[in-house]
């Protein structure tokens, strides 16, 4: 549950009064114009960027900082592809949180690795450097990295943008059978027309919350022009 | 062919281009994996001004001494290079290489004031065979903290130089990250010096691990396989040097950089002629 969440940047608001209730097992599509506060709110939950006003319960709790059950996956010109790393190494990145400094590296985190690679049939892909992959296999490398990391909320950021369309039906089809596992799922979004197939519930925004619910109920045409034509003063996504 | 092992001048040689070509190898993983080979170029040309100005001031040169002059002179031009950057239109590649070229030139012009404290050349191109005992004990134990600093902290180094906000997110201490990987690069430079002098000692920071990453795709090998590249390659550079009579500083750096050049050009799957002949 997410309660009256707010982001500020020094003294310009960027989000402020998003509140909703939400559980595992759904898709949620965080959908407003360009600079209307979806990366910042996906990074607020995740404890990227620092929480100016509210709260967000996780299994009852309140959750601090961050918690790693939830994992972010970056837009993708964010990531560093670059860095030398292999798909593996990546994915073994999301056993460091239950590792910390000391633990050492066991057959039980090599399993989950093993696991997470294969759920995301990257498994023939281990090998490679993240540079070499496509933009969908660069996708499932991050949610494999997720997967190993036990994470049950996936932050996904614009995660369809620059697909193939072969790459967002299979995209599409992993994300269903991953909140039908009992994830929760909840990306930002930009293309209105495929939102109600991919996304069972939708969170509208522009700076601020202007709608949350079922998909359909949601993106109605006079929800729609509300969210788009308001003026939005920052830019952040 | 053998003789020069049982010269004990070479023999504390041979030791220590293993120590130093091992930590600097070892080390030179981060300097690729953060793609920083230049911004180490400039502390290694700012550590000399840095040690000259410490013998200046104290009157005596010792490896304590050289690694706070050092370190001194690289914060100075490193946060100069910022300040600068940040407050006026100058870039801080600009900044920075205006900054270190006067640093390195004021330690040059220092160093005429201090014969006692040999040649110029030896600070420029260093000369591993005289080393000391006790110079073979600080490279011991520079490397020990290093390979001991990095193999603890590894996973949140990893994760800082890949995503530093994710690695924040998860209560990783960032900026003590980035202090512990200067304050190594800063050892480890002081320990070069010994070996290959401060012009020379990018090369043995840089062209190891960047061997490596021709040859696998696997990070922890750019670590354990540049430190291997490193240490033999230092090792066969002494040879080569005691048998051709060349400096040994530029011997160990014209070996690495061969090294190189030839996994760039034969790599298996990313030399140039494999990747010719498939195409």
């Amino acid at each position: 549950m997410i309660d009256n969440v707010g982001v500020a940047y020094g003294p310009v608001s960027a989000l402020h009064g998003i509140s909703l209730a939400t559980s595992c097992g759904n898709r949620v599509a965080l959908i407003g114009p360009n600079g209307a506060g979806k990366s910042t709110l996906l990074k607020a939950i995740a404890g990227l960027v620092p929480r100016q006003t509210g709260t967000i319960q996780w299994r009852g709790a309140a959750v601090k900082k961050w918690s790693r059950e939830f994992a972010y996956l970056p837009q993708r010109e964010e990531v560093d592809w670059d860095f030398p790393i292999t798909v593996r190494g990546l994915v073994e990145m999301g056993r460091f949180p239950h590792l910390g400094l000391w633990k050492r590296y066991s057959d039980s985190d090599d399993n989950a690795v093993d696991h997470a690679l294969q759920t995301l049939a990257i498994a023939d892909l281990q090998a490679r450097q993240i540079c070499e992959l496509s933009g969908g296999q660069q996708q499932r490398a991050f949610l494999a990295r997720a997967l190993a990391q036990e994470a049950h909320v996936l932050l996904l950021d614009e995660p369809f943008t620059g697909l193939d369309r072969n790459a967002s039906e299979s995209l599409a089809n992993l994300l269903a059978a991953l909140s039908e596992e009992g994830r929760l799922i909840l990306s930002s979004h930009h293309d209105l027309d495929s939102a109600p197939d991919l996304f069972n519930e939708c969170l509208l925004l522009n700076h601020s919350q202007l709608g949350f619910g079922p998909t359909t109920e949601i993106l109605t045409p006079q929800l729609i022009a509300e969210a788009f034509t308001t003026p939005d003063p920052a830019s952040d996504d | 062919m053998l003789d020069p092992f049982h010269d004990p001048f070479f023999q504390r040689a041979l030791l220590a281009g293993l120590l130093i070509g091992f930590t600097n190898g070892f080390f030179s993983g981060f300097v690729v994996v953060r793609r920083t080979a230049l911004s180490v170029s400039a502390l290694s040309h700012t550590m000399l001004p840095g040690i000259a100005l410490g013998i200046l001031i104290t009157g005596t040169l010792t490896q304590v001494n050289a690694f706070i002059g050092a370190l001194t002179a690289a914060l100075f031009v490193g946060l100069g290079s910022v300040v600068v950057s940040r407050t006026s239109r100058v870039a801080q590649g600009t900044a920075l290489a205006i900054l270190y070229t006067t640093a390195f030139a004021l330690g040059v012009a220092v160093l005429k004031y201090l014969h006692n404290y040999g040649d110029l050349e030896h600070w420029l191109f260093g000369d591993i065979r005289l080393v000391s005992s006790s110079d073979l004990w600080l490279a011991f134990g520079i490397g020990s903290i290093i390979l001991l600093g990095s193999n603890i902290f590894f996973r949140p180094l990893l994760l800082t130089l890949f995503e530093s906000d994710v690695a924040a997110a998860q209560g990783v201490p960032v900026r003590a990250m980035s202090y512990l990987l200067f304050g190594m690069l800063i050892l480890a430079l002081v320990t070069s010096l010994q070996a290959v002098g401060c012009v020379l000692s990018v090369g043995l920071l840089v062209a190891p691990a960047a061997t490596l990453s021709l040859l696998t795709n696997r990070t922890p090998l750019l670590f354990w396989g540049g430190g291997l590249v490193g240490a033999l390659g230092s090792v066969f550079a002494l040879l080569l040097a005691y048998w051709t009579d060349i400096p040994a500083g530029p011997a160990i750096v014209i070996v690495l950089g061969t090294l190189f050049l030839l996994a760039f050009l034969l790599s298996p799957k990313y030399g140039l002629l494999p990747r010719i002949r498939t195409s």
